[in-house]
């Protein structure tokens, strides 16, 4: 240690001395920034349980209670509120009126309520990615600085974007209810509104990150924007906007659930339905089946999405 | 420039990958249009758009939409009464004794309503009334036992069997019907948007009110005039700007305190979830499907549990946001994880460092940036989803919002919340977007200097 310490000269020494300054001042600043959290934490804890109807240590023994109604006294009745087949303790009450929400598609073949619910709330997230997949696309070629035919154009593109993205959906949905009726058209528009918005974001980001080349060599033979966009920027990032569509799939399944609950029709409204009113085998039921379609719905995502990522690491090799 | 048949070949046989790959990978994007446009056809079957379309209201839009940004008075005058006295609803934004400038009584008895000054503007008195707009005076006799135009009828009047109405269009419409006419005018603007028609301050300047607070008299028992119009203020009971600003802040705590215990119960679990760090394959495993199970029971399922075990509230919301945020950060957070470079952490290891001092040093300088530029992309999320989970009584503005929609009446409250949500919304995403500029280029800076070193 004295060895090296004489070997080191003054100006490594005080180097040093300038680094181990630095590192503690850092470490103030980490457990500043980390006691700051901490007291937020605590705050909003408080301020959140203080708003609250009821408190949640007042609560927290009533959980039990609460979760005993989930459990059915019959788990057949489950599958029975699953596939609407008629349960033995139907006594003309809504807890266990299974057959009735029966959709007949012709004689005696129907289709489960809870799967006629689900297909709407599905539908309605795949009706309104699609719309927001149309838009967005030209929007970003438009918002994106390095393909923009016009800066103004872009400007106005980008800030209506934002807009979009940042309006509340369920203001738009009540918006629409009131004109085209309250149901899944109104969720429709709220969300495909909203998607417009958040794809063409994710979009333009990625056109501004392309290869310009292409394009310039299109350009360099007369080709005008749309023929530049279609050719020398769409097949670079398609695989891309296929993956972002795919995940705002995802995530649409999910907002349009809760559309539901709030007048869009679907299985949300239901769900909320049968929570509220205590309904434990429904309420099963309809956990079970949006749980699995919304697992179902991600895997599938994520497998085309690996699929694709594959596709373009070829198409960039070849 | 033309190309002969051997050369175009030529290319051909020198690109195979491009010229010559296998049907379905030609064919893949013709299928995929096809296949969406069945899809479009049957959703539109699915949904019955066209009849959806067909029962649509649009004509509400414009007046919906210019509901947002102002208000109306609509002043009755009963004309069956001995004498005629303009009467205005209850609650209407002029308060207890509303005098208005726009209605004038004329010395020969006469009313006369000016709904756009005096081109637009209705006279009248027991026997006849005279609708003035667009250039046209319409005479309206109310003798006969029901309206009756003398005249021709403009295309801006209807003539309905006890009624006629005549529509001015933004500012307003007049309706006459034998024993009263009854007048909408339209005012651009928020009504009574700072005080309520009950506050003494109602209806003064801002002098006025200024110089009150200053050196006036005191207006209420006890309490200081800045007190008073403090609380006159925060009461409004047209705005509740009180209530407003409070379920504001129960949205941005909803999203702030489910986001942040989302991170601090994830990240311990990240570590054992990663599959290149979990002491066991089979923990990696369970973990990674109780993240999938967190994320896919949705957040409605969360917050519609939540609400009923705690009560509507904040908490019910940051709850449901927490226990969705554990299963997507988990997520996020441990394929940041599998993804490190694996130097670092081999060369810490090969000082003899026990497990928790490689984590810490050999694996945490690389991904925490990543970690909380993860987190604080959710917590922006989040703090527009929190507005929506709202709705379903989980606390917070979105409750107020679907209220205040549902009656169809109270467009202006609506658009006020809405301006608020998305002044959060946008002041939030700048934050987040700043510190996360700042972390990558911390990191920028962290991949130079390790490139420097080589």
């Amino acid at each position: 240690m004295t060895a090296s310490a004489t070997i080191h000269s003054e100006a490594t020494r005080q180097q040093a001395d300038a680094w181990r300054r630095q590192t503690s001042l850092r470490r103030c600043y980490t457990a500043l920034g980390v006691g700051l959290l901490l007291v937020a934490m605590c705050a909003t804890m408080w301020f959140a349980d203080e708003a609250n109807a009821g408190h949640f240590f007042d609560r927290l023994p009533h959980i039990l209670d609460f979760l005993s109604w989930l459990v059915p006294k019959d788990w057949n009745d489950v599958w029975r509120a699953l596939f609407d087949i008629a349960s033995p303790h139907d006594k003309g009450t809504q807890e266990f009126n299974f057959p009735l929400g029966r959709v007949y598609i012709w004689g005696g073949f129907y289709i489960p309520e809870y799967f006629e619910l689900m297909l709407t709330t599905v539908n309605v997230a795949l009706v309104s990615t699609f719309i927001g997949f149309v838009f967005a696309v030209p929007f970003s070629f438009i918002a994106a600085r390095n393909l923009t035919p016009s800066p103004i154009l872009r400007l106005i593109v980008k800030r209506f974007m934002e807009l979009l993205r940042a309006f509340p959906e369920i203001v738009i949905a009540g918006l629409f209810a009131a004109i085209v009726s309250i149901g899944p058209v109104a969720a429709i528009i709220a969300i495909g509104l909203h998607s417009i918005g958040a794809l063409g974001k994710l979009f333009y980001e990625i056109n501004e990150n392309v290869d310009m080349r292409p394009e310039e060599g299109l350009r360099a033979v007369g080709a005008n924007w749309i023929e530049r966009v279609r050719f020398a920027d769409l097949p670079q990032v398609l695989p891309n906007f296929m993956s972002y569509t795919l995940l705002r799939i995802e995530i649409n399944v999910r907002i349009s659930t809760i559309m539901g609950a709030v007048g869009g029709g679907g299985i949300g409204e239901e769900l909320k339905l049968s929570i509220s009113r205590g309904f434990g085998a429904k309420t099963l039921a309809l956990v079970l089946l949006l749980f699995t379609t919304i697992f179902l719905v991600d895997q599938f995502s994520a497998w085309l999405r690996r699929k694709l990522v594959r596709e373009q690491a070829f198409l960039m090799s070849a | 420039m033309a190309m002969t048949a051997d050369e175009i070949s030529a290319i051909e046989d020198r690109h195979p990958q491009i010229f010559q790959r296998p049907a379905y990978k030609r064919f893949w994007p013709l299928f995929l249009i096809a296949g969406t446009v069945l899809y479009l056809a049957y959703a539109l079957w699915f949904f019955s758009l066209p009849q959806v379309l067909k029962e649509s209201h649009w004509e509400r839009l414009p007046l919906f939409l210019s509901q947002w940004i102002s208000y109306d008075l609509q002043p009755e005058f009963r004309l069956d009464q001995p004498q005629i006295m303009p009467k205005y609803p209850r609650f209407a934004a002029l308060g207890e004794n509303p005098n208005p400038n726009w209605v004038i009584r004329n010395p020969d008895g006469t009313y006369t309503v000016q709904i756009d000054g005096e081109a637009k503007s209705v006279t009248f008195d027991k026997t006849r009334a005279t609708i003035v707009a667009n250039g046209q005076t319409v005479p309206v006799s109310l003798t006969g036992g029901k309206p009756e135009v003398t005249g021709p009828v403009p295309d801006w009047v209807t003539v309905h069997n006890d009624e006629v109405v005549a529509r001015m269009g933004f500012v307003g419409e007049v309706r006459v019907t034998v024993d009263r006419v009854k007048v909408r005018k339209r005012f651009l603007g928020w009504a009574n948007f700072v005080f309520d028609t009950r506050s003494p301050f109602f209806g003064k300047s801002a002098g006025e009110v200024l110089s009150l607070i200053v050196s006036g008299p005191r207006l209420g028992s006890g309490t200081s005039n800045l007190e008073l119009a403090a609380d006159n203020i925060w009461n409004n009971a047209q705005w509740q700007h009180g209530d407003v600003w409070t379920k504001l802040l129960q949205t941005i705590v909803m999203a702030f305190l489910g986001t942040l215990l989302g991170g601090i119960v994830a990240f311990p679990l990240a570590f054992f979830a990663a599959r290149n760090i979990t002491p066991s394959g089979l923990l990696s495993q369970v973990l990674k499907r109780f993240f999938d199970f967190m994320r896919s029971v949705d957040m409605l399922i969360w917050a519609l549990f939540f609400t009923r075990a705690f009560g509507p509230g904040p908490l019910a919301g940051s709850a449901a946001i927490f226990f969705t945020e554990i299963g997507t950060l988990g997520k996020t957070y441990s394929e940041a994880l599998e993804n490190i470079d694996d130097k670092p952490r081999e060369g810490v290891l090969s000082t003899g460092a026990n497990g928790l001092l490689v984590q810490r040093y050999g694996v945490l300088p690389e991904v925490v940036p990543i970690f909380i530029s993860q987190t604080l992309y959710q917590w922006e999320s989040n703090t527009r989803g929190a507005t929506i989970i709202g709705a379903v009584g989980a606390g917070g503005i979105g409750l107020k919002l679907w209220e205040a929609m549902r009656t169809n009446s109270n467009w202006a409250n609506v658009f006020y919340m809405v301006l608020l949500t998305l002044l959060v919304v946008f002041v939030f995403d700048n934050i987040s977007n700043f510190l996360r500029r700042r972390l990558s280029r911390t990191l920028h800076d962290y991949n130079r200097l390790q490139a420097a070193q080589g």
